[in-house]
């Protein structure tokens, strides 16, 4: 069952009525986004003629495809075919694709009107949005603060009204912890679900792409778009898709929910706690049996992805030599004058320090103590959720220990920016799915996200537990047209 | 463990060393800059020393029930030459145009 206030469908409905994606449709669409993100910049920039070509091509597409005309906004790290795909950094400023994402091709199949361009930290490295070379975002509901990150420009442009969903990447909770402080829905799929062909890798063992949208509904519609299995990512399963919009609407009467207590220790604000509390209170009132669990690892979990993904980083930026794509500085003496040079003036400060620390970390007599090792405790992090989903169907936790920070707030402390992805960072070492959704407004008038997590290939588990909550709540951000 | 400890202390030759195997160059700024959070970064890290690793096995593949995927050796058409050199930052004729490795005497 679909939500009538899906976004989604507004959208739908809207274009029904005017079948035409006409020039002056498309021009209203661009003005209207142009207007909005002059406040908040989601996106780095906007390629107006590929759009409009695009909504021409469309117009003769048939009536009954899932997203015809629908807009989404794609984040910069995901290859669009003779488009700009810069992941926002010096580096890549004047790469065009020669090639479409699998993921590209999936909403161009059904009619979607894809827009390219949505801001976001550079190569994916940051927390908030604040690393992109075209500066940063700014959070809808409070323009001093951050969008959260690295999918800051994704959760911004949904939240602003400003595409009908957006599509991010998440690595150590980019999809998640930026929905969460904008208040809207991203959901990190099963490592393996939506093939990554065409996504510019970040850490190849964490990295899955995913939907952020307005509300549970349009997720599960998106999911069905984007997932199934593609011979180009060898990590890509193959697996049947599921209707998850099969899953929305359902009873969770004696659905077994867990709640991790290891999340609820440190760090976290008062204002994200009691949301959450409260968020357990409606999904026990909705007959969910709650249940008390221990992930006895999870103090470990930052630690360990700040081994293994700037490890993964240092080994997949080397391809940035200024050889063969990206930046090339000028006259460069000789090869390694150019590798260096050229590395050095297009890379930003947070990219440059992943890549000494994954660089570090992985060399010669530091391998064992420190990659082996984050493997091994990231084995032992996996054993809990398992052991946990052999007593429970999903975990909640809070999404991320705090509400939208200022900008500038944490820019002077990696450590700081990195403990902000401590609740989203387990659900990548163990390759499960896991959901944002709204919970409501903490003291200072920020969104409070709840995260819910499940077993792998378990997605339909989340769909119908987070739309129960959702509809239940009634923190579903009405859509204002 | 002190021994340990001191063994992982980040000075400004470790911080180089990194630099020059990543290809990167730093400025006294940089070096000062980054000496100081990967000392704190890797301190934090330590943590990890805490777990007890005995006998489990490092994560190779999040999905245990994948395997090393393979397919035949059949050549296939992928991108042409043209597209190949399309974002060449500079180039000659079919190929990508590098400064000179062999340093003129």
């Amino acid at each position: 069952m679909r939500d009538e206030l899906s976004c989604i469908d507004v959208c739908r409905k809207w274009l029904e009525e005017k079948p035409e994606i006409s020039s002056r449709f498309v021009r209203d669409l661009l003005a209207h986004i142009k207007r909005i993100d002059q406040d908040i910049k989601a996106f780095a920039f906007i390629d107006e003629r590929r759009v409009t070509e695009r909504a021409a091509k469309i117009e003769k597409l048939p009536r009954d495809k899932e997203l015809r005309g629908v807009p989404v906004g794609i984040k910069n790290n995901i290859c669009i075919k003779g488009s700009l795909t810069t992941c926002c950094s010096r580096m890549l400023e004047t790469f065009r694709p020669v090639y479409d994402a699998h993921v590209i091709e999936k909403l161009y199949s059904e009619g979607a009107l894809v827009i390219e361009g949505l801001n976001m930290d550079e190569f994916a490295f940051g927390s908030s949005c604040e690393t992109s070379c075209y500066g940063p975002t700014r959070n809808p509901i409070d323009t001093s603060r951050i969008p959260g990150g690295s999918s800051g420009g994704a959760a911004a442009a949904v939240r602003a009204g400003e595409v009908a969903a957006s599509i991010g990447s998440d690595t150590g909770g980019s999809i998640r912890q930026p929905a969460s402080m904008c208040g809207v829905v991203g959901l990190k799929p099963t490592y393996g679900r939506v093939s990554r062909y065409g996504l510019i890798a970040f850490a190849s063992s964490l990295d899955q792409i995913g939907p952020i949208t307005r509300n549970v509904a349009d997720s599960a519609l998106m999911l069905e778009v984007l997932s199934g299995y593609d011979k180009r990512d060898s990590t890509s399963v193959k697996i049947d898709v599921p209707k998850y919009t099969e899953s929305l609407g359902k009873d969770i009467k004696g659905v077994r929910i867990g709640v991790p207590r290891e999340y609820f220790l440190e760090g976290i604000s008062s204002g994200v706690r009691r949301r959450v509390e409260e968020a357990i209170d409606v999904l026990r009132e909705l007959g969910a049996e709650i249940k008390d669990v221990s992930l006895p690892h999870t103090k470990y979990a930052v630690s360990c992805y700040y081994i293994i993904a700037p490890a993964e980083a240092s080994s997949n930026l080397a391809r940035y030599d200024g050889a063969q794509y990206g930046y090339r500085a000028k006259n460069p003496a000789d090869m390694t004058d150019m590798y260096i040079s050229s590395r050095n003036e297009a890379f930003g400060e947070e990219v440059k320090r992943r890549i000494l620390l994954g660089t570090y970390s992985l060399s010669s007599g530091y391998y064992g103590e420190y990659y082996l090792k984050a493997q091994k405790v990231r084995t032992r992090i996996s054993e809990d959720f398992h052991s946990a989903f052999k007593q429970c169907d999903c975990l909640v936790t809070p999404t991320s220990p705090t509400t939208a920070f200022g900008i500038g707030e944490k820019t002077m402390s990696p450590i700081e920016m990195y403990l902000s992805d401590i609740f989203t960072i387990p659900a990548n070492l163990a390759g499960i799915p896991a959901m944002s959704v709204p919970c409501g407004i903490a003291e200072n008038d920020m969104p409070v996200g709840l995260q819910i997590m499940a077993g792998p290939f378990r997605e339909e588990v989340l769909m119908k537990v987070a739309h129960a909550f959702e509809r239940s709540s009634g923190h579903e951000e009405k859509l204002r047209v | 463990m002190d021994e340990q400890k001191e063994k992982n202390v980040i000075t400004d030759e470790t911080v180089r060393y990194a630099a020059k195997l990543a290809r990167i160059s730093l400025d006294a700024k940089e070096e000062v800059l980054f000496r100081e959070q990967l000392s704190d970064i890797l301190g934090y890290i330590e943590q990890l020393r805490e777990v007890d690793t005995e006998g489990v096995l490092p994560t190779t593949h999040v999905l245990p029930s994948m395997k090393n995927v393979f397919r035949e050796d059949i050549a296939a058409f992928s991108i042409s030459t043209e597209d190949a050199l399309l974002n060449a930052p500079d180039r000659t004729e079919n190929f990508f145009k590098v400064p000179k490795i062999i340093k003129d005497r």
